[in-house]
């Protein structure tokens, strides 16, 4: 007589569904991310226990430590048009190509007059660039007028109000962020947002 | 790896010689793990990394006086920050009463500013009205902390304000200016 096997189940799984569904979630995901911004100064920003979430669009950020400011504001289109205007507000003609570089430059904080210069340079000379930050004195204004600049350009592009909000490091000293509240105030921006990283409640 | 050969190892009879099939099958185990792999480090980077914000107000600079609120002495607590994260505070008019040195966080500001509004309340039976004025030697962190506490111990009604050079003297009695 012969022997009754048992039948041996295979142990192995069909993968094939498991792995597609896998690609498709990490397609998905490379595609929404977006590539963190690198900020030129460490910023270390403060906690709180507040945690609205900043819009994505029409949104500027001003970014402040070792008592300098950055200036960032979000859309390809609303950079060029504010490069424009700042142009011709300071009477510097900038030319396509170095208007095509400032729309994809999401951080920057040189003055105006040495924009050129800086735009000229490549990615990696550009992290190296001493960035003295934008100017905030009286004479030449200009954060004022980035920021002014940017609200024009939103309002007219997008149709919406421009948000402004601050990104300060936890270190920095007051008076800068004074500098930067009141030139925001000049222009009867009284409602902004300051960035924070989130923390449990129960810490001190 | 993962497969193993159940097959019976039939097919030897006769000695034909078979050319081996090959299987078609992929082990697709080391795959997937790598796609999960990448998934758990792209949604860790897009959605832990979304910044937050809290909202500030501030008050109109060149505004009129005439719709200006005035509020009590009595039930106006004032927030001096001074250096190496400490602050003081007091409740009335500056030099009038004596201020407190205190610190941020949980044991600190944070019940100062639950006992306080509630005396406030019993006393006056209205809200205690909270205002800022950060020194020039505090730095942004006091600031953010302080408007945290504020929210977490729900005062509605706060503001900011310019420091005066009688509050400066209150910090430099403390040492903390």
């Amino acid at each position: 007589m012969p022997r009754v096997k048992v039948a041996r189940k295979s142990t192995s799984i069909d993968m094939t569904a498991m792995c597609d569904v896998a690609f498709l979630l990490l397609t998905f995901f490379i595609l929404t991310a977006k590539p963190r911004i690198e900020d030129p100064v460490p910023v270390d920003v403060p906690g709180s226990v507040k945690d609205i979430k900043l819009p994505e669009e029409n949104i500027a950020v001003i970014t402040v430590g070792e008592k300098k400011a950055f200036f960032s504001v979000e859309g390809n289109d609303i950079r060029k048009a504010v490069l424009e205007q700042m142009g011709g507000l300071y009477n510097i003609q900038f030319t396509p190509q170095e208007m095509e570089k400032f729309a994809t430059l999401p951080v920057f904080g040189v003055p105006i007059q040495s924009l050129k210069q800086f735009l000229a340079l490549d990615v990696e000379q550009r992290q190296r660039y001493p960035q003295p930050g934008i100017p905030r004195d009286s004479v030449s204004d200009e954060l004022f007028n980035w920021i002014r600049e940017s609200r024009k350009a939103v309002k007219a592009l997008h149709n919406q109000e421009m948000r402004v909000s601050i990104k300060g490091d936890s270190k920095e000293e007051y008076p800068t962020i004074k500098d930067v509240i009141a030139i925001l105030q000049r222009q009867k921006v009284n409602k902004f947002s300051l960035i924070t990283s989130l923390r449990g409640e129960s810490k001190d | 790896m993962a497969e193993l050969d159940t097959s019976g190892g039939g097919g030897k009879k006769g000695g034909k010689v078979r050319s081996k099939k090959q299987s078609t099958r992929v082990d697709l185990t080391a795959m997937v793990d790598l796609a999960f792999l990448l998934i758990t480090f792209f949604i860790m980077t897009t959605t832990l990394s979304k910044p937050k914000a809290m909202d500030v107000a501030m008050p109109d600079k060149d505004e009129k006086q005439d719709n200006q609120l005035d509020v009590a002495a009595s039930r106006t607590m004032t927030l001096l920050l001074g250096k190496d994260n400490k602050l003081i505070w007091y409740i009335g008019e500056p030099g009038k009463t004596p201020p407190e040195v205190e610190g941020y966080g949980k044991k600190g500001l944070r019940q100062t500013l639950l006992d306080k509004s509630k005396e406030v309340q019993e006393k006056t039976g209205k809200f205690m009205f909270v205002i800022i004025k950060p020194s020039d030697k505090s730095v942004y962190k006091n600031m953010v902390d302080a408007l945290d506490e504020i929210a977490i111990t729900n005062i509605q009604s706060y503001g900011f304000a310019e420091i005066l050079p009688i509050e400066v003297k209150l910090l430099q009695e403390q040492g903390l200016y």
